[in-house]
């Protein structure tokens, strides 16, 4: 087939870059709708960024405001790292999804609605007491009603397809319908009909129609004007795939496996919104991948632990509520001086929280959250596709220092999505590191033995001898290890001698890990520090900021514990610091009690990341 | 490794060379004597040998074996057991617990790893008391028992270790006692033969706080009145001239029975391998308490799948359909496009 959006030659408006939100009921799926539309702008080169929101419910009471399920996707001719600040186009399935989402909509934005959904019961539903079609409320909007449950099933109709059946694919049908209003293919979006659904004919027959009347809708209808067109981003030579945040994490550990030479063992108990890495891991069982799904959060990490003592790569993941079980088992490893992954996809909380939205407010808890003294490394990846080489970097750590290692992610990044250019594998680092095979002291009597603690005096490190070597044989545990020969040990002394050795060996990391580097006007009289999530955000701010005349500098932190060795200088060269963080101010109580710097937080707590204009006015606003 | 040979061994190399901690005078030294005597005999090597633990005093026995051993977090045993050998089923892996880290703190890991039916050997070292702590009740502790905790008595029923276990679908379930070395020897040994999740309940004293606990059953004197060898294939008969034996009565109830009243022939005969585990959850149960006729020796030992061979078939599997991993494929395997 031809396709149809290359032969048209109709008047088209260039844009540099468009945010589309579609919103609908739980049930309607947006969430399909939203990803392919990026996965068609991802393949026709255009630069993206993706926010999908959705309620915790599976299905929450049908057409009320708490049902509404939203994607917003941030298509442009240039590079850009966030979803966007305020969607320019706005479809809304019903009058829940337009109460919901019409606050987000830019001034003068276009609002596509389905009229259809606007009976007096589907208002009620949402809430409201008039129809805000006609109240006034919609004003200052460019509002396009179409009646699309009615297309969708009318476009159904010659295939039999029952109108309660045929409804269902009026998602669909918007999907046709933007699909033409910002010129995209839609071969592939055909053919990915056709992979999706076609075990279905009737469903498969039902989704296409409606695709294609909600294109040509677009398209013979005078309603709409013109189409735009956002042309491929100038992004650097490669090859690309769209990428989201968990997806990028599981291959990560996959490639983690790889480079360390090491089977990949994870122990995971299901958990929003982590539970698609265990989804994605447990499809690669043929690159040694073992998944087991356990029956909690603590015999998850136990499962982890198990498999890094055998000598395996041992990862668990899970979020916020899972950390806090696990925690016993994190002070274990730390104890035994073990590898270990434990992968943190933090989410709104406390407790149950925001379970599908993001926050990023356990670095607290990845930090500190252990009884006693019980250092831990932690890594933080800053965009969808980062947690790819971040997470190998987390197993770099992991299992060159023995220790477990955090890693956060969040709900964010988990499920937000972008281009990502395609390392060169052949490039990626050898992170392996070398089993105990023999003794290692001679003891008193000349005798050749293992000591289990006896560790490399660069990185302090003990061995990593692992069950089944011949004449390693040794006892590990909780219990205080003697220096050295790895037995028990009460003795003041030598407990003090192991708390400061596991304190430096982890303090230690910071010569590996790379310094802290300024992007941006290093004789700028603020720098803001970032860490996590907040990079998209904190990116186009400053780079908003610098564009407008002001002066900003930017550090961002991948390795938020230890810090890198010259951050406390580089944040003295500048008079002011401003941590924006989505939490209340984590990081900066860090930094104030390390460095003795007059940081100040900007925070956000309101389950959504933050916005580049937030950003912008609170540098502004400091910066004055 | 299986297949290497094993040199010969003495129980003094499975000895480590750590001073034994526990109070004079404990069934757990009974105990470890039995473990330390069996493994020469298993044509296992040391190396490849592993005892996981969790807390309480049972719980230090690994630092009591030359082999390699994790002293690790109350109750959590079973799941990083499991870790361990869904990473390496090559390993012989045996877990050492108590009532409360196995069955307290710990019940969820116990229960999912006997379901899954992981292949550890499993001794539970069942004193009906917490020791390292100085004598609070346990769950197996008796209904109205005075402790620290309970000055007034408790009022926590116990859990039957044995019930637990067969209600998890446990495929080997078994009790010994610390007084009989060569019974312990003899369950150890077939416990470690399954291929399966083993679980064995161990009767051990502690003279501290819960000594006797059961005289009532162990006790050279009591073993005639009180103590029933379960032996697959045989009537459940007991006794000093074996004048005692276990019958199901119409109503499906076992019970206690002369057999010069109903005969040999009316007597259970024990079929360790009924893949129905009624009847061994009946056996189980038999006792009400420590000073009535008790069941010992092997309950059940069916056949299962095991999950860490599942587990490593999969990867297999998985390799073989799909071929080695490919990381620049997986990587591609999203759909990509080129930026020139």
């Amino acid at each position: 087939m031809t396709d149809i959006a290359d032969q048209r030659s109709d008047l088209t408006e260039l844009l540099d870059h468009v945010v589309i939100r579609f919103a609908g009921d739980s049930g309607d799926g947006m969430q399909l709708t939203g990803d392919r539309f990026t996965s068609v702008s991802a393949s026709f080169g255009n630069d993206l960024s993706t926010l999908p929101d959705f309620p915790a419910e599976i299905r929450a009471p049908a057409g009320t405001v708490n049902g509404v399920s939203s994607f917003q996707v941030h298509i442009s001719d240039h590079d850009i790292m966030t979803p966007g600040d305020a969607p320019s186009v706005l479809v809304a399935m019903n009058p829940a999804a337009l109460k919901a989402d019409l606050g987000r909509l830019e001034q003068g934005g276009t609002l596509i609605l389905n009229s259809d959904a606007f009976e007096a019961r589907d208002l009620h539903k949402a809430g409201y007491d008039v129809d805000p079609r006609h109240d006034g409320s919609l004003e200052g909007y460019r509002v396009i009603e179409v009646p699309m449950t009615s297309l969708t099933m009318k476009s159904a109709e010659p295939l039999g397809v029952k109108p309660r059946d045929a409804e269902r694919s009026k998602n669909f049908f918007a999907l046709g319908l933007i699909s033409w209003m910002y010129t995209r293919p839609i071969d592939a979006t055909l053919q990915w009909i056709q992979d999706r659904f076609g075990r279905n004919a009737q469903v498969a027959g039902a989704n296409r129609a409606a695709f294609l009347a909600g294109f040509h809708y677009g398209e013979t209808t005078d309603t709409f004007g013109h189409r735009f067109q956002v042309r491929p981003a100038a992004l650097p030579p490669g090859e690309y795939t769209n990428i989201n945040g968990n997806t990028a994490l599981a291959w990560g550990l996959v490639a983690a496996g790889q480079l360390a030479h090491l089977p990949v063992t994870l122990g995971s108990y299901p958990i929003t919104p982590a539970s698609d890495i265990l989804h994605e891991l447990s499809k690669h069982k043929n690159f040694g991948v073992r998944t087991v799904q356990a029956e909690d959060e603590i015999a998850a990490a136990g499962v982890a632990l198990g498999a890094a003592y055998a000598g395996h790569l041992g990862v668990t993941t899970t979020s916020g509520p899972g950390v806090a079980l696990k925690s016993e088992t994190v002070s274990l490893a730390v104890s035994l001086e073990l590898p270990m992954l434990i992968i943190d996809i933090q989410r709104g909380g406390p407790s149950t929280g925001l379970p599908t939205k993001t926050e990023a407010a356990d670095l607290n808890l990845a930090v500190f959250g252990r009884h006693a003294e019980a250092p831990v490394p932690v890594v933080a990846a800053y965009s969808p596709a980062h947690c790819f080489e971040a997470v190998i970097e987390a197993a770099r750590l992991a299992l060159k220092y023995r220790t477990p290692v955090y890693f956060l992610s969040d709900g964010y990044l988990a499920n937000g999505s972008e281009p990502w250019r395609l390392p060169d594998v052949e490039g990626l680092p050898d992170i392996s590191v070398a089993f105990a095979e023999g003794f290692n002291h001679v003891d008193e009597d000349g005798n050749e033995v293992f000591w289990p603690y006896k560790r490399d005096p660069e990185t302090l490190a003990r061995p990593w001898a692992i069950p089944g070597t011949p004449g390693l044989m040794h006892r590990i545990g909780g219990i205080e290890k003697e220096d050295g020969t790895g037995n028990i040990s009460y003795t003041p002394d030598n407990h003090s001698t192991m708390v400061h050795l596991r304190a430096a060996k982890v303090a230690g990391i910071a010569k590996d890990i790379p310094q802290a580097t300024v992007v941006g006007d290093t004789d700028a009289e603020l720098c803001v520090l970032g860490w996590g999530s907040t990079w998209g955000a904190i990116a186009d701010a400053t780079r908003r900021v610098r564009a407008g005349g002001g002066k900003v500098a930017w550090v961002h932190l991948t390795h938020v514990n230890p810090l890198p060795a010259n951050l406390g200088d580089v944040l003295r060269l500048y008079p002011k610091v401003l941590v924006p963080e989505l939490n209340l101010g984590q990081l900066c109580r860090i930094v104030r009690a390390e460095y003795l710097v007059d940081a100040r937080p900007v925070t956000k707590v309101a389950g959504l990341p933050f916005t580049a204009a937030e950003l912008e006015s609170a540098i502004t606003a400091a910066l004055a | 490794m299986s297949d290497t040979i094993v040199p010969i061994t003495t129980k003094k190399d499975w000895t480590s060379d750590q001073e034994v901690r526990w109070c004079p005078g404990c069934g757990d030294y009974g105990i470890l004597q039995a473990v330390q005597f069996l493994m020469p005999e298993l044509g296992v090597s040391r190396e490849n040998t592993v005892f996981v633990s969790g807390i309480g005093c049972s719980s230090r026995f690994p630092y009591y074996m030359n082999t390699y051993g994790m002293h690790s977090i109350h109750g959590r045993a079973p799941a990083i057991a499991t870790g361990l050998k869904v990473a390496r089923p090559d390993l012989d892996v045996w877990v050492v617990t108590g009532d409360g880290d196995a069955l307290s703190i710990g019940g969820n890991h116990l229960i999912h790893a006997l379901r899954r039916n992981v292949n550890l050997t499993i001794l539970l070292f069942n004193n009906r008391i917490y020791g390292l702590t100085k004598g609070q009740f346990s769950p197996t502790s008796e209904l109205g028992k005075v402790t620290k905790s309970t000055p007034m008595g408790s009022v926590d029923p116990p859990f039957n270790a044995l019930n637990v276990a067969i209600g998890a679908e446990a495929s080997f379930v078994a009790r010994t006692h610390d007084l009989d070395r060569k019974h312990m020897m003899e369950t150890f040994r077939a416990a470690h033969a399954h291929h399966g999740a083993s679980f064995v309940e161990i009767y051990q004293n502690c003279n501290v706080f819960n000594d006797g606990a059961f005289d009532g059953v162990t006790a050279k004197q009591s073993r005639p009145a009180n103590m029933i060898n379960l032996v697959h294939g045989q009537p459940i008969q007991f006794g000093a001239d074996d004048e005692r034996g276990v019958m199901m009565g119409a109503d499906g109830q076992l019970r206690i029975v002369e057999v010069a009243e109903v005969g040999v022939d009316a007597l259970l005969v024990h079929d360790a391998h009924r893949s129905d585990p009624s009847l061994a959850f009946a056996l189980a149960r038999l006792n009400s308490d420590d000073r009535s006729p008790t069941p010992f020796g092997i309950f059940r030992a069916v056949e299962r799948p095991e999950y860490s061979s599942a587990v490593a078939n999969q990867v297999m599997e998985a390799s073989a359909r799909k071929g080695p991993g490919d990381l620049a494929g997986l990587l591609r395997s999203g759909g990509t496009w080129f930026v020139n």
